[in-house]
């Protein structure tokens, strides 16, 4: 067992790590530092410059616009970005429907979709989620029928992060009403912006921000040369498109961002003559929520270092994603803790408050979120029971 | 970085594993928990023969020259079966005290013999007063003629009412909390003026408490420089952990894998109860837990081995804190999950359970660990650079 990178890989880090230095724009980067919210136009921002190097999808084949690097390089690649605090991307186009598209999808649609992914020119969201069909994603109602060359969709999806700025969205529709609910879903791409009939509603959070929103079919007409895979075949994509999604929320590198900021907080919160980090208590929980995101890490250097040797992630996924997702939701539980009533704030006060002030208890009300999105943690447990321990059905 | 055994590894995992399964599984640590020492000096040699003590050891001292992690893979195993031999007080404590201080004479007349299983070996430094903390020692040796004359009392003493020889831990100079002044002595078990009682743990096993009455011992017997052991003993108690790390891991991964084996058999309500959603969620957490757990004993394994002390000091207390807050996860669901029975002695879980919690106890406790974490120059420096 060896867990050192070598001579090259730490050359490769030094690279990665003075590129990230000179090219983030300071005020993105004083953002993420205050753990601000990123407005859609910053995240772009930044996409497009990882863009312009050439790094902005390093987990895609060379031959479509990855970087050629190994697992390891991967990773070093994401821990430099996290030591850096740079804005996560917009997951939709790089993680998820553009992998997918790789695996599944036509030499046609690689060819219409990836570069305009890669370029930050296309937004993604994702429709899988209707408002009776979340955890029951298998439920799902939203029809699709076929007239000439179109699917004409009738039908509505909820949380769908991020489509109002979107262009594009990926569905998952019925396309077969009777038999077993997994076996009538197909997967189709719908052009969010030019297609009549699709309408896109933001909701308000409980952070105060919009980021997701209501989307609705009425006749809407989508080509079938927009359909990824076979018709009635969607369950499969949609279940390798979840295990992608899920290795991203675990947020390995998110929880780094948050440890820092916490740090930062301790530092500048004032407890009479000194700062909250001289309070030992306070230390210590610091400490052991360095230790559990360091077993977080672990088991996750332990995938990678599986996936380097070509085994693919099984399920065993779900269990960062509920573990990550808990630890995430931590990090801000303890910044309300350690700032006291200046945690109490709201981001419409503007700059009479430090901006850290003014993003906290947005930030602890939104990753609420993180324990329910990408499948909920108690469907992950449900995972867990039937596919890796095999514990009996109802 | 690559988290895989080597074909070497593989072999040493399997054999260990086959003899835990076969020769030294629960049924005969029920039996060995009725018997003075609780072990078996004749499985010991045993070990001894099939080269298991020497794995860590370089090959100049009589041993394989592997790495910590070939130990920790064997503990591991061992604490899959409850294997009550005291590899860790006498191959971790005494032999590496013995290997890392000792001069050639002092490695072949105590250190071999251990490596082939004729002897056992244990190391005393827990006082009463001490806590954890290794600097605290009111035990004194004082020059006696050509040798010392050591005073004092030991608790907690793994291996202590049964070993061969004993390292004991003496202030030659300083006073309570001074970190010079702290030197190692070897004691024979045998010594005039050593009391030994054996001391029954809530995990079935047995520890040595000492008294040492003027106990004389030669200047051969002072174990590397006079009153410059506390760094010695800081590792040695670093590795303990990694390797109580280790063998807890063992522990909890077979009381996660006998809930889950129960669940699927114990019928309520005319069906499995393995089929309740809320258990169901409760072994998933177990699982993740088990599967933490295990990255972080992989740590520790191979942070045992390093040579800058911080680093060592940082990762391997991230473990030892970390194999607290989930194995206790795994610990308490286990014995909830198997109702009733799981508070019986005849069951089997508790006897894991009571076994976790003492390896928890010993050699720094999760607050311990977590507070020494927090006061590291590393920590330091990130709250600095954040």
């Amino acid at each position: 067992m060896d867990m050192s990178f070598t001579p090259e890989q730490i050359r490769f880090r030094e690279e990665v790590r003075q590129w990230i230095e000179q090219a983030m724009p300071a005020p993105i980067r004083k953002k993420a530092q205050n753990g601000a919210h990123f407005e859609h136009e910053e995240q772009m921002e930044w996409h497009k410059t990882l863009y312009k190097k050439g790094w902005v999808a390093p987990h895609w084949p060379k031959e479509v616009g990855g970087t050629g690097w190994d697992a390891t390089q991967r990773f070093i690649f994401n821990e430099e970005l996290s030591r850096a605090s740079a804005p996560p991307l917009s997951p939709f186009g790089l993680a998820m429907v553009g992998p997918l598209i790789i695996q599944f999808g036509t030499p046609e649609q690689k060819t219409r979709y990836l570069p305009k992914i890669l370029a930050g020119e296309e937004v993604w969201c994702q429709g899988y989620s209707e408002p009776n069909s979340g955890s029951d994603l298998a439920s799902l109602q939203l029809k699709a029928e076929k007239d000439g060359d179109n699917y004409v969709l009738n039908g509505q999806k909820t949380w769908t992060t991020h489509a109002q700025y979107a262009d594009w969205i990926f569905v998952l529709c019925r396309t077969k009403f009777d038999g077993k609910q997994q076996e009538g879903i197909t997967f189709l791409l719908c052009d969010v912006k030019n297609t009549p009939g699709i309408t896109v509603k933001p909701f308000m959070t409980t952070g105060g921000t919009l980021a997701f929103s209501e989307t609705w079919f009425e006749n809407a007409r989508v080509p079938q040369a927009n359909r990824v895979g076979p018709e009635n075949g969607g369950w499969t994509m949609a279940k390798a498109l979840l295990g992608h999604e899920r290795t991203t929320i675990a947020g390995v590198g998110e929880i780094r961002r948050y440890i820092n900021l916490i740090k930062r907080i301790a530092r500048d919160t004032k407890v009479g003559t000194g700062s909250l980090l001289e309070d030992p208590a306070f230390r210590a929980r610091i400490a052991a929520l360095e230790i559990r995101h360091r077993a977080l890490m672990m088991a996750n250097y332990r995938t990678l270092a599986s996936a380097q040797l070509g085994r693919a992630p099984g399920p065993e996924s779900s269990i960062l994603k509920i573990v990550g997702s808990e630890i995430q939701q931590y990090c801000y539980e303890l910044m309300m803790d350690a700032m006291g009533h200046n945690a109490l704030g709201w981001f419409d006060s503007g700059e009479i408050l430090p901006m850290h002030e003014q993003w906290v208890a947005s930030q602890f009300n939104y990753l609420r979120a993180t324990t329910i999105y990408g499948g909920s943690n108690e469907i992950q447990r449900n995972i867990i029971a039937k596919l890796i321990l095999q514990l009996p059905g109802a | 970085m690559n988290f895989d055994l080597t074909d070497e590894q593989k072999m040493l995992v399997s054999a260990v594993g086959k003899f835990v399964k076969n020769e030294s599984n629960v049924e005969r640590f029920r039996k060995a928990r009725t018997t003075a020492a609780v072990w078996d000096k004749a499985v010991w040699k045993k070990m001894g023969d099939n080269g298991w003590m020497g794995v860590a050891f370089s090959e100049a001292d009589g041993g394989f020259g592997g790495s910590f992690v070939d130990a920790a893979l064997i503990l591991e195993q061992f604490g899959r079966g409850l294997v009550p031999e005291p590899y860790i007080a006498s191959v971790i404590l005494g032999g590496e005290a013995i290997a890392s201080a000792g001069t050639k004479e002092q490695k072949e007349k105590f250190l071999a013999p251990m490596i082939e299983g004729a002897t056992s070996l244990a190391l005393a430094y827990a006082e009463n007063q001490s806590r954890y903390n290794l600097n605290d020692c009111l035990t004194k040796a004082e020059k006696s003629g050509s040798g010392w004359k050591i005073t004092g009392e030991k608790r907690w003493v793994l291996n202590g009412h049964a070993a061969d020889q004993i390292v004991v831990a003496a202030r030659t100079s300083g006073g309570q909390f001074d970190a010079d002044g702290l030197s190692l002595f070897i004691v024979d078990g045998n010594a005039a003026g050593l009391e030994r009682t054996a001391v029954s743990g809530m995990d079935g096993h047995k520890t040595g408490w000492l008294k040492l009455k003027g106990v004389e011992v030669g200047a051969d017997r002072l174990l590397g420089g006079a009153g410059k052991a506390l760094s010695v003993l800081e590792r040695l108690v670093d590795r303990a952990a990694a390797a109580a790390c280790a063998e807890s891991q063992g522990c909890l991964q077979e009381l996660f894998e006998r809930t889950v084996l129960y669940l699927k058999q114990r019928e309520q309500f005319g069906r499995p109860i393995g089929s309740f959603q809320v258990l169901q969620h409760r072994a998933a957490d177990m699982f993740a837990q088990v599967e933490l757990c295990k990255s972080m004993m992989i740590l520790a394994a191979i942070k045992a081995d390093e040579t800058d002390e911080t680093e060592r000091k940082e990762q391997i207390s991230a473990a030892k804190a970390y194999l607290t807050e989930g194995g206790w996860v795994v610990q308490k669901q286990a014995i909830q999950l198997h109702g009733g029975i799981g508070i019986t002695d005849e069951q089997d879980a508790g006897l894991f359970f009571k076994r976790v919690r003492v390896l928890q106890g010993l050699f720094g406790d999760a607050d311990h660990h977590i507070s020494r974490f927090s006061k590291l120059a590393s920590f330091e420096r990130s709250l600095k650079s954040a």
